[in-house]
């Protein structure tokens, strides 16, 4: 694959229109995952997949094959995405807190009380909704970084590569996605059967 | 964890590297051994792995069977709408070869040298527009003018992106005993020499605002261009405090994000003209 990207992206490069085609048609689908993963709208990942291919076509000739085109058009796709979730939402680098109701409670803890049967919260969409909270309120390098490792099973070595970032930054964007959801959904979904008391954690 | 065969207890970051196959210590059959022993550490990442497994619970909106089609469809006639760049970029990167000469680019380094060729072809074409102004425009000259126009919105839009690159890093490093910036330096000294030409580019053209975090951007980029290659955990810590004082990371992805949606604009405009 990476060697037919790269030869795609050559004659790209030199005016080819249908080689370029032929890597939006590799990567749209998986661009998409990613865009929607960060922005949780369908026309808003949509936008950023024609951001994406229309910055890379631009960018072809800056591509340098010390990293697949994967990875580049990944990055590409990340930054698109981070840049509408700022222009939606004013995320900053600071995480965002989960959105509060008027008297100042964390909505999630508002939820009616855990359900012993997690297949039940499961059907009634409730925990879809508060992953997608969780999710909604890391900031985009944090979310980023988790959704690439999570869901798109990337290393963590290619995450720092998308995100420009090293490896301990990476590592620690990923802890961080990962504690916020052990704090939110661990409620929901842990039965407690085994004493923890002895663990440091 | 740092010797998983004394070991107390694993970490949550452990955990997390283990669930992810991104265990860098230990084998992870010693791992696993020690979590056949070991309740608490057990317990804690069966809890982790429940939780992991319920964030699969939101799932991506299925895309039709000739989704790939479609977004090509959508896309073909703004890639035709970008081809005048194209032309501009050849012809900068064709002075680039023809004028390559150590003596004269290789002090102020690569990505000087190409902003003073977009800089250049940006001035020369102003000042072309400048003195034809008597005699009415055509559509070509028209075409032309935003073509020009992008490549300056495309490359000052790179060269914002490159420096917001080196301050991420920097803002994002752990600090150990001492923190080696010497990348970063050499980064930072090169887009220096380019963000000036931007700068006054920018101030020239009436576009005050971009010039100003501009300004910002380059007294930032000088500060991290001076200082030592290595530095103590302190010193690296005043020095990102200093770069979080001066929000210029967020001021730069301000200006990074208006500049592409004029880049988007322009782009919108061709298509328009030119159908």
């Amino acid at each position: 694959m990476e060697a037919s990207d790269a030869a795609a992206v050559a004659r790209a490069c030199a005016g080819d229109t249908d080689a370029f085609r032929v890597l939006v048609e590799r990567y749209s689908r998986k661009v998409f995952r990613l865009a929607y993963r960060m922005t949780q709208n369908e026309q808003d990942a949509e936008d950023v997949v024609q951001e994406t291919f229309l910055r890379a076509y631009r960018r072809l000739k800056q591509f340098e094959s010390r990293s697949s085109f994967g990875t580049w058009i990944f990055r590409i796709a990340a930054n698109a995405a981070m840049d509408l979730t700022r222009k939606r939402g004013g995320h900053e680098q600071a995480e965002q807190s989960i959105p509060e109701t008027e008297d100042g409670a964390n909505p999630l803890a508002q939820m009616p009380a855990p359900d012993p049967t997690p297949d039940r919260i499961l059907l009634s969409g409730e925990l879809k909704h508060k992953v997608e909270s969780v999710l909604a309120s890391l900031s985009p390098q944090v979310r980023t970084a988790f959704v690439l490792r999570h869901y798109e099973g990337m290393s963590i070595e290619e995450i720092g590569s998308v995100l420009g970032l090293k490896l301990s930054a990476t590592k620690n964007s990923i802890f961080r996605a990962v504690q916020k959801l052990r704090k939110e959904l661990e409620p929901l979904v842990v039965h407690h059967g085994e004493a923890r008391a002895a663990h440091p954690d | 964890m740092k010797e998983v065969k004394k070991v107390k207890h694993l970490s949550e970051e452990d955990l997390i590297l283990y669930h992810y196959g991104e265990w860098g210590g230990p084998s992870r059959a010693v791992v696993a051994e020690h979590m056949s022993v070991c309740g608490p550490c057990r317990s804690v990442y069966r809890d982790l792995q429940a939780v992991l497994a319920a964030a699969d619970v939101v799932e991506v909106p299925a895309r039709s069977e000739a989704y790939e089609a479609e977004v090509w469809q959508r896309l073909a006639p703004s890639l035709a709408a970008a081809s005048p760049e194209g032309f501009w970029l050849r012809f900068v990167e064709h002075l680039r070869g023809c004028m390559w000469s150590p003596g004269i680019w290789a002090p102020i380094g690569a990505t000087a040298a190409v902003a003073v060729l977009v800089v250049s072809a940006f001035l020369a074409g102003r000042f072309w527009s400048g003195r034809q102004q008597p005699q009415p425009q055509n559509a070509v000259q028209t075409v032309s003018a935003q073509g020009r126009d992008r490549v300056l919105l495309v490359a000052v839009g790179d060269h914002l992106e490159r420096s917001q690159m080196v301050l991420v890093e920097l803002v994002n490093t752990n600090p150990q005993r001492t923190v080696d910036i010497s990348a970063e330096r050499e980064r930072a000294t090169d887009l220096v020499a380019a963000n000036r030409l931007y700068r006054l580019t920018a101030a020239r053209s009436g576009e005050s605002g971009v010039a100003d975090v501009l300004d910002e951007l380059e007294r930032t980029l000088i500060e991290i261009a001076n200082s030592p290659s290595k530095l103590s955990s302190p010193e690296f810590e005043d020095l990102r405090r200093r770069i979080e004082a001066q929000g210029i990371l967020f001021k730069v992805r301000v200006v990074d994000s208006q500049i592409h949606a004029r880049e988007r604009k322009a782009i919108e405009n061709v298509a328009r003209k030119s159908s």
